[in-house]
């Protein structure tokens, strides 16, 4: 069983969430928005190719829809975890000490910028422009 | 233990971990690398979608703008190049899906899929590029 000096509770092992105190969301999340883009892109891809060359109230009255606006909100949603969950792995590996502490933050709060600032401009053409 | 790492010399000895300009490169590595560029070149790429949608939301003289770049010489190849970082990024996301599960990991076969890997890329780009121009 458990190492003689493994000062660890039964409880802690148990919940296996390590010095970090969140155990695999991070790699789970990674891969649960993973699977998720892969339509959710290829319906972003097929929305884009329809949507070239439109002018604004071809796009306009495209967005407007339900539909097509609820799936660009999820698309974005979850393009945009993955994404910043991505870029927290490129800046723990080769950034170090107090600026990758900052640049953790920044990336942070570049993800919920872009989040809010894409959300609120699709939920504003899903309202109809 | 008998390599502590305050023992003379150990450090010297110890294994360094992979630094591309030390590595010769090979498919695999090279795609992995790929991965993780392509990943962050779509994380800045995003910019341009939100610009796109803010401009869209704003009304049609700001989508005037953002339609007049994407449509120059210089905005089409940086779509072209983020349609292939997006293809290229998502084929690499399969592929690590599939070698979660455990398959796939075999030495000859991860290296044919490596040489593979971007040649699929740029097929689906074009493929994605000629429809686009079609529908249009």
């Amino acid at each position: 069983m458990a190492n003689q000096n493994d000062m660890r509770t039964p409880l802690s092992r148990v919940r296996g969430l390590g010095s970090a105190r969140e155990g695999t969301e991070h790699f789970w999340r990674q891969r649960l928005t993973a699977i998720a883009n892969i339509p959710l892109l290829g319906f972003f891809i097929f929305v884009v190719v329809k949507l070239n060359g439109a002018g604004h109230a071809e796009l306009v009255a495209y967005l407007s829809q339900p539909w097509v606006a609820i799936i660009m909100l999820i698309v974005l949603g979850s393009g945009i975890y993955h994404m910043k969950l991505g870029m927290q792995v490129i800046i723990e590996d080769y950034v170090h000490g107090g600026s990758g502490k900052l640049l953790l933050i920044a990336n942070t709060f570049f993800a919920i910028a872009l989040a809010t600032a894409c959300g609120f401009a699709i939920l504003k053409l899903g309202f109809g422009g | 233990m008998s390599d502590s790492p305050t023992a003379t010399g150990a450090a010297k000895t110890r294994p360094l971990s992979p630094h591309l300009s030390i590595y010769k490169p090979i498919p695999t590595m090279v795609m992995s690398i790929l991965h993780r560029i392509t990943g962050a070149a779509l994380y800045f790429g995003t910019i341009l979608v939100a610009w796109w949608l803010i401009a869209a939301a704003s009304g049609p003289q700001a989508y005037a703008t953002v339609e007049w770049f994407f449509s120059s010489i210089l905005g089409r190849l940086i779509l072209f190049g983020y349609t292939w970082a997006l293809m290229h990024h998502m084929l690499g996301g399969l592929k690590h899906l599939v070698q979660d599960t455990g398959s796939g990991l075999e030495k000859q076969f991860t290296t044919r899929m490596a040489k593979l890997h971007p040649v699929a890329s740029t097929l689906l780009t074009i493929l994605i590029w000629i429809v686009g121009y079609a529908v249009r």
